[in-house]
């Protein structure tokens, strides 16, 4: 599987104001990135990056569809193994999310 | 008596008045919404910390949406408000709701309703490519992130959302490429005298339009989209559609909101068991209703845009009259002529929704013509061929039945985006009435429910 | 004029039994009529969990178990269709000492019906399936044992049935059946008459209103599978996990389909009605599921469901079905309230009736599941 950072690396998103809010840092495939106190988790992946997810079938990069929390095409995994909804989460400082699917050893990781 | 238990699902603006014409009349109902903050779509709020003017979100409903917050942030300390709660099931007289993972069975002896809609989607080939949007989700990123969906947005599909967000965007200052919509301008002129049951709003929507054209952006109606273009990796990149003269044209584009008006969401409905009826003219099942909302199981009301599509100034009407039907059906004194004036308003705006309905029709004529490739459910990756197969070669004819077969509707989702596109797919494929393909039935949960769940007592 | 039917057999209900029947019997050349009032396979036969295990049965059904076995083994090749059967094994796990004494006797016992279980304790099960639980202490695994697609295998062999001649009506109520001197006379509601010397009643929870009329009532119920299934992960977990408690809440079930999704069920049945054909999930029960299938399996935690579903399901009060011959009426034979567990069987049950049927025997044991059994039943319960 080519490294996440390789792929849909030009941001989305177009912030158009609000710039003036307070900057909290998340995890993104590893990589730090600001985003602003009142960002979802969705906006803050998507004003760096091109993509939130991959399509169980086909691979397809996905990158949120409804943003009212009604499509569930935003549903990404913590590095914990935990499962998030990227339009209806808040940031908060220490999210670290993965845009990649784990692979079959999702089972038995921590 | 002991004092009667009514819920409320949804703090939008039918679940705030219906709150509020409850707490009028005494009671202390329990208002429970999904999201952080009351507001439902059209009147989201925007997060703490914000600074733009509520003139700039809300535009010519300014009034009314600030009207609406005040009153439920009155009426917060006369309530049960349940934010962040997901109402997931409801059964034997309870709603289960779950909220952090703790769930809890509520109790009611009268249920409100009033859960909203969705933007209601038709398929085009490449629809499923990163950068394609939803109507509704190209405003809540502007609304409520100050963001636009792309750098360079083509907007496509019909109703009157398409043009609002549309000239939303170009205010603040996105680049919209092209406003693309499947109506042709005629069909739009035959159905003003309907519109007219509310001449402020139509009045507001011609303003708009108007001021679209001024704007420079490239307006084109009765479209016929064509085709999403992208690749797997990168999203699109663009969007070919048929004009009206005939000629296909491309344009470039990085970002697609596309929409054709709303549908109800009616999950929970579903859940509690009520009557589904067909409705003809705007091709799709919707909760048998009497003029108040009573659905027919006693003690259920539907309100706002989960029962009829009517708009935000509907959903306040409507949420006043279920409350009051409520009232009414708990043997508690309703204000008659109140009532009766709120009832002559919601006749008022279901015309208004049926003139609407018939100047923005959703473009059932679309669905036969859909390349077999095209992804029609987005959640499980299944194409058009697929589902006109199991429809002409297993007989599924029926929409539960052609779900088991293809597996369309059986993602995450649950058919919320394929649902009405998949039936008229399916009409096509086999020459049967619309009608007869039926309904996705909804099941619990209502949305994803997590495994880590547990109960709590309350 | 109504439409008249003369045909060798004639099937009373669409589901995996009844379409597998007249599947074999086609295959025998013998002449069918397969009725149905809803879709092929809509009910039981379609909402069921999927499990293909003998692991576990009643030991007097593994003569019967192990020809579904084999036939499920070639039915791609049979029917013509993937019906997503997977032979990934199955695992029975334990708790306690208590369990684990049951699946070693069990697995002494089904040595002799030709079922070769291996006993796997716990640390062992661990480094062999890495996603089982801590709390587990061992676990029988049954190597050829498996699940497939409910949606599609009864459907399946309807259509194959078709294709090699049986009239098949789907949508089609029966108004009155009987048998008129040497033949049955069958009238469905669209006026459509049928006639056959032999009829097989395979009508699932409706069963017993048939059996009834023929003055063989069986204290049958209703109840409804408790279903979920998951969002969709990486394939990871193959063969079907159950559990070997006595304690309800405690019997889950969970297996995980290619496409990724984890389908559980058990813990208790829900409610149903043979009236309304409706079923439905109580939602403690998904609660309690939750608890149990992370004991099995702790990572299942995180994930989230996506639906639930259930069914119209039949049961005798010994959990035994009823299949065979009737004891007072020539020719009628019965195939219906598999109590759950009747999917694994469908094939062999449709292979072994149209035996019957067609020969007058059967080469497989089904005395145990004899309708005579309840011909001295006081208390039978009306149809609910």
């Amino acid at each position: 599987m080519p490294p996440a950072s390789s792929f849909a690396q030009q941001p989305r998103f177009v912030r158009l104001g609000e710039t003036g809010r307070p900057v909290v840092t998340i995890l993104v495939d590893g990589t730090a990135v600001p985003a602003f106190v009142g960002d979802t988790l969705l906006v803050a992946v998507l004003t760096h990056f091109g993509k939130l997810r991959r399509s169980e079938f086909g691979g397809t990069a996905r990158a949120g569809f409804c943003l009212m929390a009604a499509c569930q095409d935003c549903w990404v995994w913590t590095e914990t193994g935990e499962r998030l909804r990227a339009c209806d989460t808040p940031v908060k400082a220490g999210l670290a999310i993965l845009t990649e699917q784990p692979d079959a050893s999702w089972p038995t990781r921590a | 008596m002991a004092d009667p238990r009514v819920i409320i699902i949804g703090a939008g603006p039918a679940g705030v008045r219906a709150a509020e014409t409850l707490v009028d009349a005494g009671l202390r109902p329990i208002v429970v919404d999904e999201d952080a903050r009351d507001g439902g779509q059209i009147y989201r709020r925007q997060p703490e910390g914000f600074t733009r003017p509520q003139s700039a979100l809300y535009g010519s409903e300014t009034a009314r949406a600030q009207a609406l917050h005040t009153t439920f942030d009155r009426l917060k300390g006369r309530i049960d408000y349940r934010r962040r709660h997901l109402a997931w099931n409801i059964a034997n007289g309870h709603v289960h709701l779950v909220s952090d993972g703790a769930a809890s069975a509520v109790p009611y002896d009268a249920l409100i309703i009033a859960a909203g809609a969705t933007d209601r989607l038709m398929p085009v080939k490449g629809w499923d490519y990163a950068g394609t949007y939803s109507l509704g989700a190209a405003q809540i990123a502007l609304k409520a992130q100050a963001a636009s969906i792309g750098r360079r947005v083509v907007f496509m599909g019909t109703g009157p959302l398409l043009q609002l967000v549309a000239s939303q965007y170009v205010q603040a200052g996105a680049e919209v490429v092209a406003l693309l919509d499947t109506t042709p301008f005629l069909t739009q002129v035959k159905a003003l005298p309907r519109l007219i049951a509310r001449p402020a709003v139509l009045l507001r929507g011609m303003k708009l339009v108007a001021g679209l054209k001024l704007s420079g952006i490239a307006i084109h109606r009765g479209v016929t989209p064509l085709e999403i273009h992208g690749d797997a990796e990168t999203g699109v990149s663009g969007v070919s559609v048929r004009l009206d003269s005939g000629e296909i044209r491309r344009f470039d584009c990085d970002a697609i909101g596309l929409g054709y008006h709303l549908r109800p969401e009616t999950q929970l409905a579903d859940l509690a068991r009520c009557d589904f009826e067909f409705d003809a003219k705007s091709r799709q099942f919707w909760p048998t209703l009497d003029i108040d909302g009573r659905s027919r199981i006693n003690g259920v009301y539907l309100a706002g845009d989960g029962a009829r599509t009517q708009g935000a100034d509907g959903a306040e009407i409507s949420g006043r009259l279920a409350a009051f039907a409520a009232l009414a059906d708990l043997s508690l004194r309703v204000p008659e002529q109140r009532v009766s004036a709120l009832r002559i308003a919601a006749k008022r705006m279901e015309r208004f929704r049926e003139g609407i309905a018939a100047a923005f029709p959703w473009p059932d004529f679309l669905a036969k013509a859909i390349p077999d490739e095209t992804i029609v459910c987005r959640c499980e990756g299944i194409t058009a061929r697929e589902l006109r197969g199991v429809a002409l070669e297993k007989t599924a004819h029926e929409l539960n039945r052609a779900k088991a077969f293809s597996r369309v509707g059986m993602g995450r989702c649950q058919g919320r985006y394929c649902g009405h596109a998949a039936a008229e797919i399916i009409s096509a494929a086999v020459g049967a009435p619309l009608e007869t393909i039926g309904r996705l039935r909804g099941q619990a949960p209502v949305k994803p429910l997590s495994i880590s769940t547990r109960s709590v007592l309350t | 004029m109504s439409e008249v039917t003369r045909t060798d057999v004639i099937v009373i209900g669409g589901g995996i039994m009844g379409a597998a029947t007249a599947f074999f019997l086609r295959k025998r050349g013998i002449a069918v009529a397969l009725i149905e009032r809803g879709l092929i396979g809509q009910q039981a036969s379609g909402t069921n969990f999927g499990n293909v295990r003998r692991q576990g049965r009643y030991l007097k059904q593994l003569p019967l178990a192990n020809r579904s076995r084999e036939i499920w083994g070639r039915l791609q090749e049979l029917l013509g269709e993937d019906v997503e059967f997977l032979p990934s094994g199955h695992l029975r796990l334990a708790y306690n000492d208590e369990m684990t004494a049951k699946i070693e006797d069990y697995t002494g016992q089904a040595r002799h019906y030709g079922l070769d279980l291996e006993i796997i304790s716990g640390n062992a099960l661990r480094d062999r399936f890495p996603f089982v639980g801590p709390e587990v202490r061992a676990g029988s695994y049954s190597p050829h044992d498996g699940h497939a697609n409910p949606r599609l295998a009864a459907p399946a062999f309807g259509r194959a049935a078709k294709r090699i001649g049986a009239a098949v009506f789907e949508n089609t109520e029966i108004v009155v059946v009987e048998k008129a001197g040497d033949e049955f006379r069958v009238e469905a509601a669209d006026g459509r008459l049928l006639y056959a010397p032999q009829l097989l009643i395979s009508a699932g929870a409706w069963g017993n209103r048939l059996s009834t009329q023929f003055g063989e009532p069986v204290p049958l119920t209703a109840h409804g599978p408790q279903m979920a299934v998951t969002e969709p992960l990486p394939y990871a977990i193959l063969p079907v996990i159950g559990v070997a408690s006595g304690i309800p809440h405690e019997v889950v079930y969970l297996r995980q389909v290619k496409r990724g999704n984890i389908v559980f069920g058990g813990g208790g049945r829900g409610p149903a009605s043979a009236d309304t054909s409706r079923a439905n999930v109580l939602p403690e029960n998904t609660l309690s599921q939750f608890t149990q299938i992370s004991r099995l399996v702790p990572a299942l935690n995180r994930l989230n469901i996506i639906r639930v579903w259930s069914g119209v399901e039949s049961y005798l009060p010994d959990d035994i079905p009823i299949m065979g011959p009737s004891a007072k009426v020539a020719g009628l034979h019965y195939a219906f309230g598999f109590c759950g567990h009747g999917f694994q069987l469908g094939p062999g049950v449709g292979d072994v009736m149209a035996e019957l049927i067609a020969t007058g025997k059967t080469e497989t044991p089904i005395e145990p599941f004899a309708i005579s059994r309840f011909r001295n039943t006081k208390d039978v319960a009306l149809p609910s």
